[in-house]
């Protein structure tokens, strides 16, 4: 049973053709409003995640489905000591296809190991979360109508930025990658995370300083640093104020600069950015509704469970 | 320095210097009531330095387990005092329950009786993920 835990289950052609069905979901929306009657969601959230439960039972339900699930482990039989593979066995009795949030690392692959329907990943503490890059290459795509040859700014905290390695995984994939990686010196890039960049002869700078690469960038993909990372307060009040977009700091960005952010936002992009063209943040939350709609449609079809 | 050659079990010969204490307690040799000698430091013409272990019993024990720690060991089975057969090893693909991950935030550590699976992902570096999390095996 085909099962997506890391957006990496997924070849290079199996994201051009959900690219293409979720282009054709937002062309022609009607055409998918009846393909999954009868079929149900199970959305199993062992913790709180609003934005992407949300998505998920969206995506479902405009794919004329039905959703039926938990959206924290209080309320599940987790609460009582019930294991991961237990409740996926039990929830493949009664749902088609399972959208899992997990604190823990590797519970989603766990529960494709014991499920009998599909698995995706949800989200597994700081491990994987696929249905969020497959957001942020839709956003690229159809900002930009292609994947080859850009260059990616990535700023923030890239040392625990699951988003991040994701997205640089997913993207390594295609020709003509720069990247450019802009971070605090606590919270640069894991060194295997470069060393795949060296292996695989991917080009890339790593700076402190937002401003000075900001002309160069084609999209600037935006992470919150977060005050519990650092190891003193004083460091976290010296940076935290280096790495706020504001309308200012776009003075020398390029005219057709994509602006992301896998959200939620705390302060990281003044709000005074969001009425820019160039902001694509609340698209790609749209974007990550399309791409779910495909990834159910692909892997029900898959199972056999639906045309 | 002497140990008594022994008539009936096993000696794991070559091991990286300074890892034979590593193996000695992933094989849990002190559980086993007969001698078992661990030898340190001792000159070796190929290595230098090497670790050894003597195991006075006919005893199976996990060759994936010795293969990870120190892939260059070989395993001598002796039996009446003759050597009966040697192996080599080789770095094992996959270890089932040799270690544990040691990612506090990994499912393997709340699951219940899931096996703490690790896969070779480089060999060159000698480097173990664990299947779930991904998180490097450390020794």
């Amino acid at each position: 049973m085909r099962s997506i835990i890391d957006v990496l289950d997924l070849s290079v052609e199996e994201l051009g053709e959900l690219i293409s069905t979720a282009q054709d979901i937002i062309a022609d929306p009607a055409k998918y409003s009846e393909v999954c009657r009868g079929k149900k969601l199970a959305t199993l959230f062992f913790e709180p995640s609003t934005r992407t439960r949300l998505s998920f039972e969206a995506a479902m339900y405009e794919l004329g489905g039905n959703v039926l699930g938990f959206s924290e482990a209080n309320s599940s039989s987790a609460a009582k000591g019930e294991s991961v593979a237990d409740t996926a066995k039990t929830v493949s009795c009664y749902a088609d296809i399972i959208a899992m949030r997990h604190p823990k690392e590797g519970a989603a692959y766990v529960a494709s190991r014991a499920a009998s329907v599909p698995v995706i990943n949800a989200g597994d503490g700081g491990h994987c979360h696929p249905t969020q890059t497959l957001a942020d290459l839709l956003t690229i795509y159809r900002e930009k109508g292609t994947f080859e040859n850009l260059t990616l700014g990535l700023c923030g905290d890239l040392k625990f930025g699951r988003t991040v390695h994701s997205l640089i995984n997913a993207m390594a994939r295609y020709a003509g990658l720069e990247l450019v990686l802009i971070s605090p010196e606590e919270l640069k890039v894991p060194s295997y995370v470069k060393q795949k960049l060296k292996d695989e002869r991917i080009p890339y700078e790593q700076t402190t300083d937002l401003e000075a690469v900001m002309p160069k960038l084609d999209i600037l993909y935006m992470t919150r640093v977060q005050r519990e990372r650092f190891f003193n307060e004083e460091d976290y009040l010296r940076l935290k104020d280096s790495y706020i977009l504001t309308p200012d700091k776009l003075a020398n960005a390029r005219k057709d600069l994509v602006i992301m952010h896998p959200l939620p936002r705390v302060n990281e992009i003044s709000v005074a950015v969001d009425d820019d063209p160039r902001a694509c943040y609340f698209k790609q939350v749209l974007n990550g509704k399309y791409m779910r709609m495909a990834l159910i449609l692909k892997l029900l079809r898959e199972a056999g469970k639906i045309q | 320095m002497n140990i008594d050659a022994i008539q009936n079990g096993i000696v794991i010969d070559h091991i990286a210097a300074g890892r034979g204490k590593t193996m000695y307690d992933l094989l849990k040799l002190d559980e086993l009531d007969c001698s078992v000698a661990l030898l340190r430091n001792v000159f070796s013409a190929k290595y230098g330095r090497k670790d050894i272990i003597k195991i006075d019993r006919e005893l199976d024990v996990n060759l994936d387990a010795i293969g990870f720690i120190s892939p260059e060991a070989t395993i001598v089975i002796i039996k009446d005092g003759e050597i009966i057969e040697k192996k080599n090893l080789e770095l094992p693909a996959e270890l089932v329950d040799v270690i544990r991950c040691h990612n506090p935030r990994c499912i393997s550590q709340t699951e219940q009786e899931l096996p703490q699976i690790f896969r070779l992902s480089n060999p060159e570096k000698r480097e173990y993920r664990c299947l779930y999390c991904e998180v490097k095996a450390k020794i």
